[in-house]
């Protein structure tokens, strides 16, 4: 598993991101924040979801304790899925190697990374994460540059309308990114599909039952998956491909072999 | 906001964030052998990113019908297996017309 290939397969999540990233910026510097705060954010976390809430937490003067709680319970996901990824990756992976590649712990990294069939190398993880950690640094910056810049042409009534109309539109861009990474999985394993159409409906129901909005953000998000994987994970349990047999599917694959710039990387 | 909370706000952000990125990676070394356990975290990304798509997307436009639009353009073209980028752009492009019809009305 080469850097070479995972720049290739970090490309698609690069470019979405850029757009995302972009709204971002602009709804920052739109809640009043300078152009280098959403830059500063964005190199520093690297997460979209928790970056989002947190500014919009600190611009409305939210405490500290309530911003860590917040961040807490939106970021508790990457608990999970860093699990998941230290299991693919094995056990023999050098500590600074882990400790850099915990930055690029990202819903979409994560999801490109648990598809590969054998196991994950450093260097493969570093090409993905660094191809869309550019993306999206650099579709932040973008959007920090070109929020003056949209905000001065875009003036008077009409200017006005159509900013609002950008904004919005950009707003659904993580979303469909979603969107994107779970339905194809969806298509192929009616178990994920159950999953998936289960999870939905729960989220839903604290979403519209007034007693249930009442809970702070993410906490209903943790609730709702945690439920809904259990009960899917108790009736159809799933050994994903990479456990049932190692040394098979490392022979599958040539590419692991061709790796030899670390010593941990080959199983 | 001073410049101290701004710096304070991020350092939070970064801190909590980092922690919850590294904990598995840095301490999770043994193989899981569990199969609940397995299946559990084969499962969870799933479902936790199909909670928070899923009403949420709906209403993060400035209309309702401009977020159904959206929304639809996502499911179908990701439903045809279209890339990240694809089904990004063309929902974002989607709610755009949408809204500029809106506005015409």
């Amino acid at each position: 598993m080469r850097f070479s290939r995972g720049l290739k397969d970090g490309l698609p999540i690069s470019l979405g991101y850029i757009p995302v990233a972009f709204a971002y910026a602009i709804r920052a510097i739109d809640e009043g924040f300078p152009p280098w705060f959403p830059v500063l954010v964005s190199a520093t976390n690297f997460t979209g979801t928790g970056q989002f809430l947190g500014t919009d937490l600190i611009a409305a003067g939210a405490s500290l304790a309530v911003l860590l709680a917040t961040m807490l319970i939106i970021n508790i996901r990457y608990l999970l899925m860093s699990i998941s990824l230290a299991q693919k990756l094995g056990g023999k992976t050098p500590l600074w190697q882990r400790i850099v590649l915990s930055f690029g712990v990202t819903d979409e990294n994560f999801a490109v990374a648990v598809r590969q069939p054998q196991k994950l190398t450093f260097s493969y993880l570093i090409g993905v994460m660094s191809c869309s950690f550019c993306g999206w640094l650099g579709g932040t910056a973008l959007g920090a540059a070109c929020s003056s810049l949209l905000s001065a042409v875009l003036t008077g009534e009409t200017g006005a309308l159509y900013y609002e109309i950008i904004m919005s539109a950009f707003n659904i861009s993580l979303y469909a990114m979603f969107v994107a990474i779970i339905i194809p999985p969806s298509r192929e394993d009616f178990h994920v599909l159950l999953l998936v159409v289960s999870s939905v409906a729960l989220s839903c129901v604290f979403y519209f039952v007034p007693l249930l909005q009442n809970l702070p953000d993410g906490l209903d998000i943790i609730i709702c998956s945690v439920v809904c994987t259990v009960i899917v994970a108790l009736i159809f349990p799933h050994v994903p491909e990479e456990f049932r047999d190692t040394p098979q599917t490392e022979n599958d694959s040539p590419a692991a072999h061709s790796q030899n710039d670390g010593k941990g990387e080959i199983q | 906001m001073t410049l101290s909370d701004m710096l304070i706000g991020c350092a939070v952000m970064f801190a909590v964030t980092y922690i919850c990125k590294a904990l598995g990676l840095l301490f999770v070394k043994k193989q899981i052998k569990n199969t609940f356990v397995q299946s559990f975290l084969y499962y969870l990304p799933y479902s936790v990113l199909a909670v928070m798509v899923f009403p949420a997307i709906l209403f993060s436009t400035t209309y309702i019908w401009s977020g159904i639009a959206g929304t639809l353009i996502a499911l179908i073209l990701a439903y045809f297996r279209r890339g990240l980028l694809v089904v990004s752009l063309a929902s974002i492009a989607t709610v755009f017309l949408v809204e500029q019809i809106i506005a015409l009305l």
